[in-house]
């Protein structure tokens, strides 16, 4: 049973209906009256609320340590949500100096000459998916359209049966949208995640591709033989990382078009401005929050931590701060000052920020491109899902004839 | 006018790269390097400043 939250600033929850929906105007008022609220909710934790807070603090890899990134921890003592190998989900959950060679493994299939090898595939999916949601007699441009690109997407890359797909949005819900006291559906479906790459990498490993786990597996660590148990751990996050984070981003941009018909206009007649507007949709509506853990007793804006505590890293309310960027609150899909940081800051950039962004311009280019004028179905309702990933997660849209 | 990247502090965000493709470049691992001797001529400056101007890590410096 969810208990409303009166005090924001001593009690807040991440999970509470209202701020999923609207935590615009909660952040703005922490922002002035406590800047690093405190709760005891969920396992307890602080979260940053201003920029040059989550800048700061991002950065302080020494002190908050990325070793447990997930906003809600399960009470199981260990690390990651049981972590079978031992080294977490590389390079997102470690620290220097194991980070820098985990990291080096895995850029060069996600730099930006890289991604743009994706693009026509991932120009098939959203066609045909566009067609079929098109053709139903409803539109979910959540459900039908964004949710179904990134696994799709992502399978192809690390070269695994796209019929996996389904079977992926499901592992990956049940892992990061958790967040009301289920933590064996997520244990469970960390281990499934883990048995599932276990085998892929172990059928890579008799006959190398092309594709990106067969890429891991013939690389190295600084020098070191990429053991099995990086390699599955590393298919662990980059299945997890890539898929409601991204999802998230198209949808909530899907949202605005649909909200803000003279924006979708705009980007209509004029295409050149959507590499533009994405940054902004990104600024305004930025998916993640990611968590960290002290590891030594600080004073950091006058609260004490302790290791142990938890703090996250709010970069959603950072990309609003109206300290770091003129009118916030208001969406300007042509934006040029935009030093936005949903990708985070510091050495965990989000490694498929390329990726992201080559998936958001295709899939609503591609939306834009075949589909006529459309706007918020008013027969059903818009979801939002939230806590450590948010975006929506039912988008009805009507088409206009 | 010359552009640089201090490559300490890039992370790879490539956003100069998308805002000023004439004047940077992603290396393997996706962090930006510039172009030739990083020189700006008048056609591009706007575009340097844009980058300038939208790198989140403030890697990214002008010299006159």
């Amino acid at each position: 049973m969810h208990e409303s939250v009166d005090d924001w600033s001593g009690d807040y929850d991440i999970f509470d209906p209202k701020y999923i929906e609207n935590p615009y105007p909660i952040w703005q008022e922490l922002r002035v009256s406590c800047p690093v609220p405190h709760t005891q909710r969920w396992g307890g934790s602080h979260m940053t609320t201003t920029n040059e807070d989550t800048r700061k603090i991002a950065k302080m890899v020494d002190v908050f340590s990325s070793i447990n990134p997930l906003v809600v921890s399960s009470d199981v003592p260990v690390t990651f949500d049981t972590d079978t190998y031992g080294v977490g989900a590389p390079p997102i959950s470690t620290d220097p100096p194991q980070h820098g060679p985990a990291r080096r493994l895995i850029l060069p299939a996600l730099s930006p000459q890289a991604v743009i090898g994706y693009r026509p595939f991932t120009e098939q999916i959203c066609r045909s998916l566009v067609t079929e949601m098109g053709d139903a007699s409803y539109a979910d441009a959540a459900e039908q359209y964004a949710q179904q690109i990134p696994p799709r997407v992502i399978a192809h890359i690390l070269g695994v049966d796209l019929d996996d797909a389904d079977q992926f949005i499901a592992w990956v819900r049940d892992v990061l949208e958790q967040g009301k006291g289920d933590v064996s559906k997520r244990l469970d479906a960390g281990l499934a995640i883990r048995m599932y790459f276990a085998e892929q990498v172990k059928l890579k490993r008799q006959s190398l591709g092309s594709d990106m786990v067969s890429q891991i597996l013939s690389g190295d660590l600084d020098g070191t033989p990429v053991t099995d148990p990086h390699a599955i751990a590393t298919c662990v996050l980059l299945l997890i990382a890539g898929i409601d984070t991204t999802w998230s981003s198209i949808g909530s941009a899907i949202w605005h078009l649909a909200t803000y018909p003279d924006d979708q206009a705009r980007l209509r007649q004029n295409r050149d401005l959507l590499p533009v507007a994405i940054e902004e949709f990104l600024r305004a509506y930025s998916p993640v929050t990611m968590a960290r853990l002290v590891l030594k007793p600080i004073r950091y804006n006058g609260v004490d931590f302790v290791p142990g505590d938890k703090l996250l890293l709010n970069f959603p309310a950072a990309n609003r701060d109206p300290l770091a960027f003129e009118d916030p609150e208001s969406v300007q899909i042509d934006r040029r000052d935009n030093r936005h940081i949903a990708f985070g800051i510091g050495i965990h950039r989000c490694a498929g920020s390329n990726l992201a962004r080559m998936e958001m311009e295709t899939s609503l280019r591609i939306l834009l491109e075949m589909m006529p004028p459309f706007t918020l179905d008013p027969r059903r309702s818009v979801t939002w899902g939230g806590g450590q990933v948010r975006g929506p997660r039912n988008l009805p849209l009507r088409f206009s004839d | 006018m010359k552009v640089k990247v201090d490559p300490t502090m890039c992370m790879g965000h490539a956003r100069c790269v998308s805002l000023a493709p004439a004047l940077f470049e992603s290396d393997e691992l996706g962090n930006a390097v510039v172009i030739g001797d990083g020189s700006v001529n008048s056609k591009w400056e706007e575009a340097v400043k844009l980058a300038v101007a939208n790198c989140p890590e403030y890697a990214i410096s002008m010299i006159e």
